[in-house]
């Protein structure tokens, strides 16, 4: 049974952002003015850093009109290992922010293609990707491959959802499997990481987009960096595992700043979907 | 056979033993070794009929638990490894390789870790980088190629964290392996023998039946890394053993898993022949359904097995 709702993004649930009239940049400290940074999409005027944003603004920066008819909405995690703690969590990220879990997805338009379009939040538990996110995923993959429809995936995230054990890591061989299958179709994939998206969401549907999009700075990569330096007993370099690392080294296709990223998926759209 | 390394719930039966082979060495006690042995053999089942999670995690890491080449030599007649990626290096941490078993041809994938402290250091302790798998993946492309189903062998504490695995993309190695075995026209056959290290066992994990031994783990993330994370703690690795329920009776309650290689009595490590000869009749069995299966049906059946997995309410 899927759900309809037709999703437009309001300026007050700005999601996974620090709230008061003054804002400091995480990455070189600046004190900015809040207003001025929600002009220019949460993008640091001083050091270029990308704020995280959550996907109601992602929904409004790059679809047509802002409008998502969302699928699914009302799909929910369970607690099939009886965690600790994981029902209290689920419950205080679920009032914080508005949202059942880390993911939505529908259908949209962009630049008037139709495509389907999917949306993570770092806000909800790290971005993690449990059970929910899978499958929404999996579902979202499906539709773009029955309806022939571009897919694009915005992603954050921390990893694979601890509290779900098993299921969680089984996640990567679902979305995956069905990535297979959409490869099969030609049905086109466009994956945009954003900062930070790591692990088991890196080493599943982030990683095998036919174009991978980054915002510039987004931490990318499979372990964190605290575990790298307490394995290699090492600081890493600057920049390690930074979007930018990432294209000199042939991981990324594209760098694109927030402001440009709608436009260049219009770009992109029109040639491959050999659109005028 | 235990070489003076065990666990501590291993100690009873250890000593008793350790009591019959001096007895052994006097002559008219007969009755007593008998009275012995099965005194050791009634609280070696006790023991292992009770295994906490927190130690079928010690004994999927046992220093003495067979590692895939004690396995692939005594199910194999013929293993021939092959070595490296052709794009970047060789992973010792990961061995590849064509063999006979029972006359049958078969690919064979696994991760192998180190017994002493030079081949653990050579191994990379089991933890492999991209390059491990993508020689795995370019092995079982071969296999598709001549038509002979695969044998994997899972056996890591993860995927090596490091500066190198990172720049040569950890994350697209694990996630193309997911996505090229998906459609891979020959059986995959699974066998999780030690620990199951999350996306760097799944690499090369995602397959047609997934079978597990009866002491092996696998999980999301490590005890210790959920502990550190859940409670800062580290040592609280035992409660995160419990919470994250990874064993294999675990997982085929879940059916996540499809069915469980048994362990002599006292662990795999007691007796690796036997523990050989289970792996062999269980991954035969397998072979011999999946291989009978139209190709079609195979992958749509495999395709369907990730569907399932995932426990959500709508």
């Amino acid at each position: 049974m899927w759900f309809k709702k037709k999703v437009q993004a309001k300026p007050e649930e700005k999601l996974d952002l620090p709230e008061g009239l003054w804002v400091k940049c995480e990455s070189c400290g600046e004190i900015l003015y809040r207003s001025e940074l929600e002009k220019r999409v949460w993008i640091c005027p001083k050091c270029n850093f990308h704020f995280r944003i959550g996907s109601r603004d992602y929904i409004a920066l790059l679809l047509d009109e802002g409008l998502l008819e969302e699928l699914d909405s009302e799909m929910e995690p369970l607690d099939p290992l009886d965690f600790p703690d994981y029902k209290k969590k689920l419950k205080s990220a679920q009032q914080s922010t508005k949202l059942k879990d880390g993911l939505v997805y529908g259908r949209a338009k962009i630049g008037g293609i139709p495509v389907i379009f999917a949306s993570m939040d770092f806000a909800f538990m790290g971005g993690s990707m449990g059970s929910v996110v899978g499958e929404k995923v999996a579902r979202a993959i499906r539709l773009a491959r029955s309806e022939k429809k571009p897919l694009i995936i915005v992603s954050t995230s921390g990893g694979a959802r601890m509290q779900e054990g098993i299921f969680s890591l089984m996640q990567l061989s679902k979305t995956s499997a069905e990535l297979a299958l959409l490869a099969k179709e030609r049905v086109p994939y466009i994956s945009i990481l954003t900062h930070p998206t790591m692990a088991g969401v890196m080493a599943s549907y982030a990683s095998l987009g036919d174009i991978i999009i980054a915002e510039p700075g987004a931490l990318i990569g499979f372990t964190g960096p605290r575990v790298i330096e307490q394995t290699i007993g090492e600081k890493l370099p600057p920049g390690f595992q930074r979007s930018e690392f990432m294209l000199e080294h042939g991981m990324i296709d594209l760098l694109v700043s927030r402001t440009e990223l709608r436009n260049t998926l219009i770009r992109l759209l029109k040639i491959i979907c050999k659109v005028q | 056979m235990n070489g003076g390394i065990y666990l501590d719930f291993e100690k009873p039966v250890i000593e008793l033993e350790k009591k019959i082979e001096e007895l052994k060495k006097l002559s008219g006690v007969e009755d007593e070794i008998e009275r012995l042995q099965q005194q050791a053999e009634r609280l070696k089942r006790k023991i292992f009929s009770n295994l906490t999670r927190w130690q079928r995690v010690q004994l999927a890491r046992h220093p003495k638990r067979p590692y895939a080449l004690d396995i692939i030599n005594l199910i194999t007649e013929d293993f021939i490894e092959l070595h490296g990626d052709r794009r970047f290096g060789d992973d010792p941490a990961i061995v590849a390789g064509l063999a006979k078993i029972d006359k049958h041809s078969i690919a064979i994938v696994a991760q192998q870790k180190g017994r002493d402290t030079k081949e653990k250091i050579k191994r990379n302790f089991g933890m492999p980088h991209p390059e491990g798998y993508r020689k795995a993946l370019r092995i079982m492309k071969m296999a598709e190629k001549f038509n002979i189903p695969v044998l994997s062998i899972v056996d890591t504490p993860g995927a090596y964290p490091g500066v190198g695995a990172e720049e040569r993309g950890q994350f697209e190695a694990i996630a193309y392996n997911l996505f090229e075995c998906t459609l891979l026209k020959v059986p995959i056959v699974v066998v999780i023998l030690g620990e199951g290290g999350s996306g760097g066992a799944l690499a090369i994990a995602h397959g047609d039946k997934i079978l597990m031994l009866e002491n092996a783990i696998y999980s999301v993330i490590s005890p210790e890394g959920c502990a550190s994370i859940l409670w800062r703690d580290a040592s609280k690795n035992k409660d995160a053993a419990e919470a994250l329920k990874l064993t294999a009776q675990d997982l085929l309650k879940f059916e996540v898993i499809d069915e469980i290689i048994p362990e002599p009595i006292g662990g795999a490590h007691t007796d690796y022949q036997k523990t050989a000869e289970n792996i062999k009749s269980v991954v035969m069995k397998n072979f011999r359904e999946l291989t009978a299966l139209p190709v079609d049906e195979l992958i749509q059946k495999r395709i369907e097995k990730y569907r399932k997995m995932g426990v959500y309410k709508e």
